[in-house]
């Protein structure tokens, strides 16, 4: 997707950023509800719940993912670029072997936090009724009385125990790939 | 050396909006000529390079590379710029690779030579340019005029049948000009290079180059040997910009 947004070809570049406004700007609840009861209504599917879920939260990630790639690519100068072409590499070696290498190093970071957000969004998920983690959490309280304060802080150590682990990745994939500089 | 026309620009015409940055050029560059082409800054001298391998795009008029036109933005395209090396003022050198890869990069990708032999290649060319202890290193732990002579390497690697040389020394230190323009010269006299280098180095235009395109608002003005051009510049705006560059 980034790389249709900086593609030469213009309707490349229109796809990507139609692709980019349209699901980064939709709620993600909506998303999910439009593409349940949507694609069912439509004649296509229905497919589970779960896979719903996932498939959404792919696309409606990939939006945030490509304008962070995109914001990469934009920090790389753009002599390295024409440094590139002009040794006689194509636009897709250019981008592959140049840019986006480069672009990644400064994007690892923001990339990261996508990551992170990712996980806790699956929380969404609910309103499709996918049994996640919160859902789990309000049906022992409504269901079984559990008090309510255990329930969720149990809910935020279990969200953490996805991604604490996660933020370490990203800051030693950090390390590692600015070493060489 | 035979006198055979390798780059030909006729009826050059390029804007950058409204903006008329050359006008109407001709110019036949011949193999194993070496053309310097000089003249005040926002005079398109920089612009004329970079339009012979298309990193800008021209609306009027031809170029041919070895009786090739310059085809549109594509594989074609990056088959032909192959062929032309290309030294750029901010080097360019790729950031994330060392200075061996930087070198070895163009011949393995684009010529799909064997790594062992690009590499082998490399070593003998970042000798050429006195650098070959540095191969290891990144381009950010070289001074600038080292990384110069790798970014001429990596241009040489592809066996290129002209050099284009955009104000190579323009952001060098000045005792740092003296170990870039020594390896052009080399170039130029010994390697029997086709040249176009656009620089404000008089002392280099006077000792390798054949001819000396003088350049203002877009358009050549002058065309003359170095001796001629620098003694008995023909041009009122020649003399007046060289009494300009040449009063200190």
């Amino acid at each position: 997707m980034a790389a249709c947004r900086v593609s030469p070809v213009p309707p490349l570049q229109w796809f990507g950023a139609t692709y980019v406004e349209l699901f980064r700007n939709a709620p993600l609840s909506v998303l999910m509800l439009l593409f349940v009861f949507g694609l069912t209504k439509a004649g296509v599917g229905p497919y589970s719940f779960f896979a719903s879920a996932i498939v959404v939260l792919s696309i409606y990630t990939s939006a945030f993912l490509a304008e962070t790639f995109r914001a990469g690519i934009n920090t790389v100068a753009a002599g390295q670029a024409e440094a590139a072409r002009a040794i006689g590499l194509t636009f897709p070696q250019t981008l592959g072997i140049v840019v986006f290498p480069q672009a990644l190093r400064t994007v690892v970071g923001p990339i990261g936090n996508l990551f992170i957000a990712l996980i806790k969004n699956s929380s969404i998920a609910s309103v499709i009724s996918v049994l996640e983690l919160s859902k789990r959490s309000n049906l022992l309280i409504d269901q079984q009385g559990v008090s309510p304060i255990p329930v969720f802080l149990g809910a935020a150590v279990a969200y953490l125990i996805l991604t604490l682990p996660s933020g370490f990745l990203v800051g030693y994939v950090e390390r590692k790939v600015s070493i060489k500089r | 050396m035979a006198d055979e026309a390798l780059v030909v620009l006729q009826g050059v015409n390029k804007w950058f909006g409204d903006l008329h940055v050359l006008r109407d050029i001709d110019l036949t560059i011949d193999r194993g000529e070496v053309v310097v082409v000089i003249g005040p800054s926002g005079s398109g001298k920089s612009t004329l390079c970079r339009v012979i391998n298309r990193l800008e795009p021209i609306q009027k008029g031809t170029i041919t590379i070895d009786g090739v036109a310059l085809p549109e933005e594509g594989k074609e395209l990056a088959r032909l710029r192959a062929d032309v090396g290309m030294v750029f003022q901010s080097f360019n050198l790729f950031a994330h690779k060392t200075v061996l890869q930087n070198v070895t990069l163009g011949p393995i990708k684009v010529r799909k030579t064997s790594k062992a032999q690009a590499a082998d290649q490399a070593m003998t060319l970042l000798e050429r340019v006195g650098i070959a202890d540095k191969a290891k290193r990144y381009p950010a732990e070289l001074s600038g005029g080292q990384q110069q002579r790798v970014a001429i390497a990596r241009a040489l690697a592809m066996d290129p049948k002209v050099m284009l040389f955009d104000e190579p020394t323009s952001a060098l230190d000045p005792e740092m000009i003296k170990e870039v323009l020594d390896v052009m010269l080399d170039l130029a006299q010994d390697a029997g290079m086709t040249m176009v280098v656009v620089t404000h180095e008089m002392g280099f235009a006077r000792s390798a180059a054949r001819r000396v395109v003088f350049m203002d608002q877009g358009a050549i003005v002058e065309i003359a040997s170095p001796e001629q051009f620098f003694s008995n510049p023909e041009s009122e705006r020649a003399q007046d910009f060289l009494s300009k560059i040449l009063a200190h």
